[in-house]
């Protein structure tokens, strides 16, 4: 044993190291990817580590080495749960021989979701039993029971944190590689009554699952992170939480006297152990996070034992029913419940100016910049939509671009484009998509696309990374992570092959022909792709600065108006441009659109390679 | 000891290195430690902060009114973490705002030298950091992070030494950047 100090995540990476975990697959998104991201750097040779295409494969990647015996885990957020929900489904019904965990981030908030699903509730739906962790540290321990339940009951299960666990940090004691626990597979073993699902095996299977539940519900009601905090004095009430709120809760609950419910398994639920909660109670808070998983379970048991407690949360109004919960909300909720009259605090404090507003933005040289601005300029004055997709390239929406009129979910805008084509042919529809969204469930929309006759411009914005979790690699890239340099799928390729017939490759930095190139394939009819092409400003070095001729700028405002580049600000007059030399890149887009031509530069220099220092 | 301290800034800034840096030096002295960071879309030029709680804790977030010391590196995110300060509490503030785009093109207002005047109006233990100046006798306009941990350390409120930030930024940043960080620690005004 050793102690570090740890990311959530790579407690939850080196917890599952330690179980002896054999392979793991999995695709980015915050606040899941440096889960996998770990292992794969401290991996002790022995595991086989992926980034899949998307999570569907990365699920049915690691049901099949589960099949033959070994641990695996798959890492995605909550709505890549929705990508991988099929093979889930089906999975839980054959079952598996290694331990397998699913790792699931779910984001309350939501700081950098779609949505605010909560994947206890897919546990539920799925019958997948469900862990809940509720800090670094208890994930650490967690993750590997997590595995042995898994192989002991032969189920997948789901192992879901919130941001606040995956991105929270602590000192922790864990395990040297020599105390890790060695698994080796057994292989796969035909056997078609077990690993075919058909009707007949899923009628025999559902029963066993439904009864298999109802054991693991009283086996959890023993696990000993199912726990009862006690009260100090005889009380009536109390309060049942989960995840990260167990925290708040126990540093709200330190100078008052209740009796406190940590459910670390809400499904199976433990049905017992909340019958003990509930006992000599009158009253119970339940302090959740996303939906009231725990609220409604004990609603069902006060129902089923006919035991008279009100339980309040979120459907009694006494915890908000969305959002992240903050240690005020938490404290004031328990506040009202006990009757505590607190007297509101003096404000001595005048209210503050008005808060600058900082919505995120496209980095300063991002290329993106360049292609939605090319495409703008192109097609001005036409009827157009402009249908954007889940990456980097959504931040395209802002002002002064205003270049994301529609975004869904991963691969989506392709399809919504040519929704759109179909019922408004006037109008020229473009889907934005970036290269690893493209790979990741772009190519069969593109398909449809061309073989039902649509009308659009597939633009792909090829930065030649996974950017917004933070650079992964993905098929086109040429590597894997697990550092072999490997053939590169080709997108003109795959383009071609389904039959589009142009498609066209082009450096966004170039304006002028990007505007050329994008009036030519706009006009023509069927489904076109440009691919704009530009590394990621975070994987480049610099090329250089640019600067500002106070003495040629006429103060006109272009280049800060049209672009809101975050290098472009104001001079110290407030009406000439001036270029922030810690943010440039050199990119040389304002300088292309500069009427007077006063920006210049983009040469070389020693401060520019130094720039990223302390990062 | 028990300190609770907050960091904030604009995505990009390097508040996560200097949460790091607290972290690591807490911990050589075996005093528990729990952070949370942002981590994500808002690194994207958003408001980003993080929590330190050195000490006994249950949750590394920190309550409104309860940070000992706030280390701000733009004056406006200074003033939006302000109601987490405890009465007493020090701010470390960088002077040099961040302007957001939306400001640039006109779609909203901000003005940073209220932003200075009102912490100067609310907090007794304020230092503000010069970063203009610090990047132009330093050389380089990246080590504020480092800069506003020396400033941080100096005003008392940080409860660690400079010995203890020292070596763990001799273990955490690469050997051809140390110097400059060293020198950055100890820039004064």
């Amino acid at each position: 044993m050793h102690k570090e100090f740890m990311m959530g995540n790579e407690a939850i990476a080196l917890g599952a190291m330690a179980a002896g975990v054999n392979l793991v697959a999995g695709y980015p998104g915050t606040p899941s990817t440096e889960v996998l991201e770990t292992i794969a750097k401290r991996n002790p040779g022995n595991v086989y580590v992926e980034w899949s295409i998307n999570e569907k494969a990365g699920m049915e990647v690691a049901a099949g080495a589960a099949y033959a015996g070994a641990r695996t885990l798959v890492t995605m957020k909550q709505v890549g749960l929705n990508v991988a929900s099929d093979p889930l489904m089906s999975l839980e019904y054959i079952g598996v021989k290694g331990g397998m965990v699913v790792l699931v981030a779910d984001d309350p908030g939501p700081i950098s979701s779609q949505t605010e699903q909560d994947t206890r509730t897919f546990g539920m739906f799925s019958k997948v039993p469900v862990f809940d962790p509720c800090s670094v540290s208890d994930a650490y321990e967690m993750i590997q029971e997590a595995f042995e339940v898994s192989e002991k009951y032969g189920t997948p299960v789901i192992f879901r944190a919130t941001t606040r666990v995956d991105h929270g940090y602590e000192a922790l004691e864990i395990k040297d590689p020599e105390e890790y626990v060695k698994n080796v597979p057994e292989g796969f073993v035909k056997d078609p009554s077990r690993w075919v699902i058909f009707p007949k095996l899923s009628v025999k299977n559902h029963a066993l699952i439904e009864k298999r539940n109802v054991e693991l519900a009283d086996v959890f009601s023993e696990y000993s992170r199912n726990v009862i905090l006690k009260e100090k004095q005889p009380c009536r009430k109390g309060i049942a939480t989960h995840g990260a709120n167990f925290g708040y809760i126990q540093d709200a609950c330190k100078e008052r006297n209740l009796r406190i419910l940590r459910v670390a398994t809400p499904f199976p639920f433990p049905e017992k152990l909340a019958r003990e909660f509930l006992e000599g109670l009158d009253e119970v808070l339940c302090v959740e996070e996303l939906d009231p998983v725990i609220e409604r379970a004990l609603i069902y048991v006060c129902g089923k034992y006919g035991l008279n407690v009100k339980i309040r949360g979120k459907k009694t109004g006494d915890i908000p029913p969305s959002g992240e919960n903050t240690l005020e909300i938490v404290d004031a909720a328990i506040a009202r419940m006990v009757g505590e009259q607190k007297a509101p605090k003096e404000d001595a404090q005048a209210a503050p100016p008005a808060l600058p507003v900082r919505p995120p933005v496209l980095c300063a040289g991002c290329p993106h910049r360049a292609s939605f601005y090319a495409v703008k300029v192109a097609m001005k004055g036409q009827k157009t939509i402009y249908c954007g997709d889940i990456g980097c390239y959504t931040l395209g929406n802002a002002q002064p671009l205003d270049m994301c009129d529609t975004c869904l979910c991963m691969g989506a805008g392709i399809g919504i484009a040519q929704g759109v084509s179909h019922t408004e042919p006037d109008t020229k529809c473009f889907a934005f998509v970036g290269d690893s969204t493209f790979f990741a469930s772009g190519i069969t929309e593109t398909i449809n696309a061309f073989y039902n006759q649509a009308d659009l411009t597939l633009v792909i914005l090829d930065n030649s990374t996974t950017a917004m979790t933070g650079h992964q690699p993905h098929p086109g890239t040429g590597r894997t992570v697990m550092g072999q340099a490997v053939e590169k799928v080709n997108m003109e390729k795959v383009l071609r092959a389904i039959g589009l017939e142009i498609v066209e490759t082009i450096d966004p930095l170039d304006h002028k022909l990007s505007v050329e190139t994008v009036k030519r394939v706009a006009a023509a009819p069927g489904v076109k792709a440009i691919i704009f092409r530009s590394p990621c400003i975070a994987l480049t070095k610099p090329v250089g600065r640019l600067a500002v001729d106070p003495d040629k700028c006429i103060a006109c405002g272009k280049c800060i108006r049209e672009l809101g580049c975050p290098a472009l600000i104001l001079g110290e007059d407030g009406k000439k441009a001036k270029i922030d030399t810690s943010l440039c890149t050199g990119c040389t887009l304002c300088e292309q659109l500069c009427p007077v031509s006063a920006i210049s530069g983009g040469s070389k220099n020693d401060t520019a390679k130094e720039g990223k220092a302390n990062e | 000891m028990n300190k609770n301290i907050i960091l904030c800034g604009v995505g990009g800034q390097g508040t996560i290195l200097a949460s790091r840096l607290i972290a690591s030096a807490a911990m050589k002295k075996n005093l528990p430690i729990k952070t949370a960071e942002t981590i994500g879309m808002a690194q994207r030029g958003g408001s980003v902060f993080s929590h330190l709680r050195i000490g006994e804790a249950n949750t590394p977030l920190i309550a409104k009114g309860q940070a000992d010391l706030i280390i701000a590196f733009e004056p406006g995110e200074a003033v939006r973490q302000l109601p987490f300060l405890r009465e007493g509490g020090a701010v470390v503030v960088s002077k040099r705002p961040v302007m957001p785009v939306s400001a640039m093109i006109g779609k909203s207002v901000y003005d940073a030298e209220a932003m200075l005047d009102y912490l100067k109006a609310n907090v007794k233990n304020l230092t503000i950091v010069d970063a203009d100046k610090a990047a132009k006798e330093l050389g380089l306009a990246k080590t504020l992070n480092v800069v506003l941990l020396g400033a941080a350390l100096r005003s008392g409120a940080l409860g660690l030494s400079a010995e203890d930030i020292e070596s763990a930024m001799r273990e955490r940043i690469p050997a051809k950047l140390l110097d400059l960080n060293l020198r950055s620690l100890s820039w004064v005004n």
